[in-house]
């Protein structure tokens, strides 16, 4: 269990904004995800954690084991506060062997049973035949494989995992994925990873927190978080969403209907079907969301004729962007491009829309 | 005539023995300044930056006030060995100490300092104690670079001649260095001896700095 109260200050440098992290994340979960763009806090949050960097105010818990309190004088070295920490790029030191690395983790322990417990971790990561060589002579898989068994050796509380995946082929991710959740399940081991891919945080998260500019924005399980976003700022970031300001034209309670008249920036309004939200009146101006993977394209009823703007084929699906900022992700077995001369005709399905806060 | 070889070999022996000592207090200015932050640390830097800027001559005066037999320094020195340090081959260690131990000081924390902060802070999250991290972990991955440094540290403490004349003088035999026998030997006519000593003291100081060399290449180019 997480329970980390954070609030840090950075006045405004030469090169650099004033910026303030300041959330709370509390999780039980088996793995939590720290989601959001560059220099949105996360890898900041991790390091208060491990004890790298001191935060100004706040407490931080795990599993009922003080690390630090600011009103208490609490602050605990990170030698002692028992989080194993997987770096961005592989930190395994580079003038030791693999096996001369995970010995360094386990020196706490007595010889004998240090060497067992190497030999078995290298047996378990599947890296005992590269036990001998330097980490410069590693594969990037290895090397990362290396990295979390040693992390392990030290028998931390939880793992905390900086961007684990960046630099690795997808191939080598999946491979990632399938350990961590290995990790998981051998080890019993809590994770807290810090991540700006979404796909990422679907697969390794049980529970997710978006953040930017230093604040807790939404948190909650993936899968909720990306059919409900709390607001603009978790749909922008989330890059899954067109946003959408709109006002209500027509409403009809009874059918729990309403319709919206889009008006998206650089482009001619359009009328779309919605529910009816209650506690809006007519000619009420709302802020809409609605995932890109969930448009259609086609003729129907209610399909709005747009523009292209440009067209982008992808791994098993097409991106298509709309003038107005509108976007597409459709699957390639049901991309048709209209016939010449003819608009692009969208649909946006009624129940597939988000009124965001 | 015969070479006296004794001025090449006190020089090695007083280079070698100042090397050693500044390697030593190198390290620990090194660890304190690329590992703490504290108040004056900018100020203790620029004195001990100084030596390498100050004429030798203004060293040996200093030297003299501070190490002299007169000086409560010199006095204690005096105590503790039975012998004044001024005009003894010692002295020579201390004047070549003051052209290492600068140059050793600032190689040092730029190599440590050039170690990525992930190796230490790795070492840190694994539990590691801060003397295990510098000695284990920083230390080995800056060492090629620090080495070099000591090479050049060693090629830079033989070739003193100003501070050495000032506070170990010249006496044959006793304190007369290579750079010291040379001027001597050039001032007394004996332009075969001079030449000698100076070809042999370049080849040194080339073997030195072709080392450092080497070190400084290797270093870090292997990490990931």
């Amino acid at each position: 269990m997480i329970d980390a109260r954070i609030r840090k200050s950075f006045p405004a440098g030469r090169e650099s904004h004033p910026f303030t992290l300041d959330l709370h994340i509390a999780t039980a979960a088996g793995a939590a995800v720290l989601f959001g763009p560059s220099g949105a806090g996360k890898s900041l949050t991790l390091d208060a954690i491990a004890g790298f960097s001191r935060p100004d105010s706040g407490r931080i818990l795990i599993d009922d084991v003080l690390l630090f309190d600011a009103a208490a004088q609490v602050n605990l070295p990170p030698r002692r506060r028992h989080c194993g920490y997987v770096f961005q790029s592989s930190a395994l030191f580079p003038h030791l062997t693999l096996r001369q690395n995970l010995a360094f983790a386990a020196l706490r322990l007595p010889r004998l049973e240090r060497t067992r417990k190497v030999g078995e971790m290298l047996e378990q990561f599947h890296l005992a035949h590269a036990a001998g060589r330097k980490p410069s002579e590693l594969s990037g898989g290895q090397r990362q494989r290396g990295s979390i068994a040693r992390a392990l050796l030290a028998q931390p509380r939880l793992l905390l995992l900086d961007e684990p995946s960046s630099g690795l082929d997808n191939l080598l991710r999946e491979e990632l994925y399938a350990l961590l959740h290995e990790v998981r399940s051998t080890f019993r081991m809590p994770i807290l990873l810090v991540t700006h891919d979404l796909d990422e945080a679907i697969a390794l998260g049980d529970e997710m927190f978006v953040l930017n500019n230093g604040l807790l924005l939404q948190s909650g399980p993936p899968a909720a978080i990306l059919d409900h976003p709390a607001g603009d700022e978790v749909a922008t970031l989330l890059g899954r969403f067109n946003v959408l300001d709109a006002e209500i034209v027509a409403m009809d309670p009874g059918a729990g209907r309403s319709r919206l008249r889009c008006t998206p920036p650089g482009t001619v309004p359009f009328d779309i079907d919605a529910p009816y939200f209650p506690g809006h009146l007519l000619g009420a101006r709302l802020r809409t969301a609605i995932r890109c993977d969930h448009l259609r394209l086609g003729p129907s009823s209610s399909a709005v004729p747009l523009r292209l703007q440009s067209l982008s084929h992808r791994a098993g699906s097409v991106r298509i962007e709309f003038s107005g900022g509108i976007f597409a992700d459709v699957p390639e077995r049901d991309f048709h491009s209209p016939p010449a001369g003819s608009p692009w005709l969208v649909q946006f399905p009624c129940e597939s829309l988000r009124l965001l806060k | 005539m015969a070479t006296d070889w004794f001025p090449l070999w006190l020089s090695l022996r007083v280079a070698g023995l100042s090397t050693l000592i500044a390697l030593l207090v190198a390290l620990w200015f090194a660890w304190l300044f690329s590992a703490r932050t504290f108040r004056g640390k900018h100020l203790l830097d620029a004195v001990i930056t100084l030596p390498l800027v100050l004429p030798p001559t203004v060293l040996g005066y200093y030297l003299l006030v501070l190490l002299g037999r007169h000086s409560p320094l010199g006095k204690l020195y005096e105590w503790v060995f039975g012998q004044p340090l001024v005009f003894t081959w010692q002295a020579a260690v201390v004047a070549a100490l003051l052209h290492a131990a600068p140059l050793l000081v600032k190689f040092s924390t730029a190599a440590l300092e050039s170690v990525p902060r992930r190796y230490p802070k790795a070492a840190r999250a694994l539990g590691a104690s801060e003397w295990r991290v510098f000695w284990q972990v920083t230390l080995p991955l800056a060492w090629n670079q620090i080495l070099a440094a000591t090479a050049l540290a060693f090629a830079r403490s033989l070739g003193d001649f100003g501070i050495t004349i000032m506070v170990a003088g010249n006496i044959p035999g006793r304190t007369q260095t290579i750079s010291v026998a040379i001027y001597d030997a050039v001032e007394a006519g004996r332009g075969d001896v001079a030449r000698v000593l100076v070809l042999v003291i370049s080849a040194v100081a080339l073997v030195s700095l072709w080392l450092a060399n080497r070190l400084g290449r290797v270093s870090l180019g292997k990490a990931v």
